[in-house]
């Protein structure tokens, strides 16, 4: 089953107007972090006919509380339902104990299109926090949600919002007795799911460039491993390693010009290389008869974190770009591997034994420590969201893979409305531009 | 094709493109807004011919053939948990295959090696490769030329059986020896 988007099929024209009200201030949430903000998401207002085809309050309200930070009001609850911010008493507001809430109308445009005007308040001062209005082609409400969301996130937190992200992740169907692997691109909330590629044969190691434009991956599509580039607007693609012997495990440097990847060879060493994109140049990295694999470049694009054997166990080491003196970095257990780094670079989550069972764990670099985010058996393919507020992963549930996210310091735990079959190995987007 | 059939084609054609252009960013409109403005991404899964620009694979998986009939049956040797040692019980069928291949130096085999569940999945892509390796170097420590061999590791992609138990788990830890046309 395959979905074909036509509301994405046109570029959303997301033309911030100038804001409404120019508020400076800044909400200082005094319960700290980790007390959730209560918020109230008044149901938008719609002056066309019928219902509005998706409603944006209820995807910003799901956003919000899916970061954690907030704790949306349930619309039963509302006592008066504004729509526009003169009809807003903040002291309703202030007696339902919310510090903020946000108000919008939805109005039909010329040209197939729709005006979203949103405004935010702070209950406790008594001001109006932002208020805009954003132009949205008339199929893409569901992102200009998405976007609205960030922007009240980023407008309360400090940190960017990650609601019009994406995930790429893949499925394996096993129903009509072969499978079918399929790498499907969706919204970080899992809406819109659609499928950019699938093969009868094993699809893997998803991997975003860092302008979210292109994916990496894995295809076993012509008999042996090979590592293809994909650009997603067009489908168009390429295989950029096809050596004898394994192709695996694909890393974007961070500007975008280099692939690290992993070669086997006739010999079936493994062994990390970067690949020069522009002119298909290769480098060898590391230098070793264990199992070097599953790079991750740290965030200055001068380093290298991998997995290796080499110690017996798997564990993390970082090595520079020279491959001279590789370092581990693992100490904690018998089982560390799949490293990714933080977008701060401070932090690794990667794959943990934890007494038999393989768990997302956290790894301060500066402080040292590794601490356990997730509680599965199989948990796997942890990936950072780009503001690295959480962390998405592949585990098991009744016998059947799923996704799930967990925020980085564990209090928040998500699981990811997904589609039919097995799904596994997650990879959270960059931030849209 | 009469021309009327060939010029709806075309038209066609062109429309086709002219809506793929429209999938490609406003580059414009991205920069005005300064936005997390979406570009869209093409969600039709790819042709068979698409699939398989680089080569379609041979009819039976890769050119796979049966395994000469007094081999049938001895074509997966299995392993222990975390291990790529060869158990004894398989040193007789090893040798009848590396027998074969040297009597039948035209022939070739694929060693398909794959690992259980657990853990991740690139490096099991490794230790999978490692079993594939160690059949290797035992076939042609019996004689068996390099160039009659390939090896390809599918990691945990491909389990011969699913569950989640020590059972599934010890079916899946193996090698699987195809014969190649």
């Amino acid at each position: 089953m395959s979905y074909r988007i036509p509301a994405l099929a046109f570029s959303l024209l997301l033309m911030l107007a100038a804001p409404l009200a120019q508020a400076e201030l800044r909400i200082e949430i005094t319960r700290g972090v980790s007390e959730a903000v209560p918020i109230a998401i008044v149901p938008f207002g719609f002056e066309g006919e019928g219902r509005p085809p998706v409603d944006v309050a209820a995807v910003i309200d799901a956003n919000l509380a899916f970061s954690g930070r907030f704790a949306p009001m349930d619309r039963r609850d509302m006592v008066a339902r504004p729509t526009r911010p003169a009809d807003v008493r903040l002291e309703d507001w202030r007696l339902l104990k919310r510090d903020v809430v946000v108000v919008g109308n939805i109005k039909p445009v010329a040209g197939g299109r729709y005006e979203i005007e949103f405004h935010v308040f702070d209950v406790f001062r008594g001001q109006p926090l932002m208020g805009y209005t954003l132009p949205v082609a008339a199929n893409n409400l569901r992102a200009g949600a998405h976007r609205i969301a960030d922007m009240i996130f980023e407008r309360l937190t400090g940190v960017p919002g990650i609601f019009s992200t994406r995930i790429a992740y893949i499925t394996v169907d096993r129903d009509q007795g072969k499978p079918r692997y399929r790498l499907w691109l969706a919204d970080a909330d899992g809406a819109r799911p659609g499928v950019i590629a699938e093969s009868a044969q094993p699809i893997m190691s998803p991997s975003w460039s860092p302008d979210g434009r292109r994916i990496a991956y894995v295809s076993f599509e012509t008999g042996a491993s090979r590592v293809f580039v994909q650009e997603i607007a067009t489908g168009k693609r390429e295989i950029v390693s096809s050596a004898p012997g394994i192709n695996g495990s694909p890393a974007w440097s961070p500007d975008g010009t280099q692939l690290a990847l992993v070669l086997g060879g006739v010999d079936g060493n493994l062994e990390i290389y970067v690949l020069t994109l522009a002119n298909k140049q290769l480098r060898r990295v590391t230098n070793h008869p264990a199992i070097d694999t599953e790079p991750s470049w740290a965030p200055d694009g001068k380093s290298i974190y991998f997995t290796s054997d080499r110690a017996g166990g798997p564990q993390v080491y970082r090595v520079g770009l020279d491959g001279a003196n590789p370092r581990r970095v693992t100490f904690e257990g018998n089982y560390n591997a799949r490293p990714r780094v933080s977008p701060d670079g401070e932090q690794l989550a990667l794959v943990h034994n934890d007494r038999g069972n393989y768990r997302i764990a956290l790894l301060d670099m500066q402080r040292g420590g590794l601490r356990v985010l997730s509680e599965g058996r199989q948990d796997e393919s942890p990936s950072f969201a780009p503001n690295g507020s959480m962390i998405i992963y592949a585990t098991r549930e009744g016998g059947r893979g799923v996704l799930s996210a967990v925020s980085t310091d564990g209090r928040v735990r998500q699981r990811i409305a997904a589609t039919e079959g097995d799904v596994r190995e997650p990879v959270w987007s960059p931030y849209a531009r | 094709m009469s021309m009327q059939k060939l010029a709806i084609l075309l038209i066609s054609a062109v429309l086709v493109a002219g809506c793929a252009k429209k999938t490609k960013p406003d580059d414009e409109a991205a920069r005005v807004a300064g936005s997390g403005a979406d570009d869209g991404f093409v969600t039709q899964p790819l042709t068979e011919d698409e699939l398989y620009a680089m080569g379609r694979p041979v009819e039976g998986e890769f050119g796979a053939i049966d395994a000469p009939q007094a081999l049938a049956g001895q074509t997966i040797i299995y392993f222990d948990f975390d291990s790529s040692a060869i158990r004894a019980e398989y040193t007789q069928s090893l040798a009848g295959h590396a027998a074969y291949l040297v009597e039948n130096s035209q022939a070739t085999v694929r060693l398909e090696g794959h690992t259980d569940e657990r853990g991740s999945r690139e490096y099991n892509i490794g230790l999978g490769e490692r079993r594939a390796q160690a059949v290797r170097r035992a076939l042609m420590l019996q004689g068996v030329r390099g160039d009659q061999i390939t090896t390809v590791s599918y990691g945990e992609e491909r389990p011969a059986v699913t569950g989640s138990d020590e059972e599934a788990w010890a079916m899946n830890r193996r090698v699987e020896i195809v014969y190649l046309r």
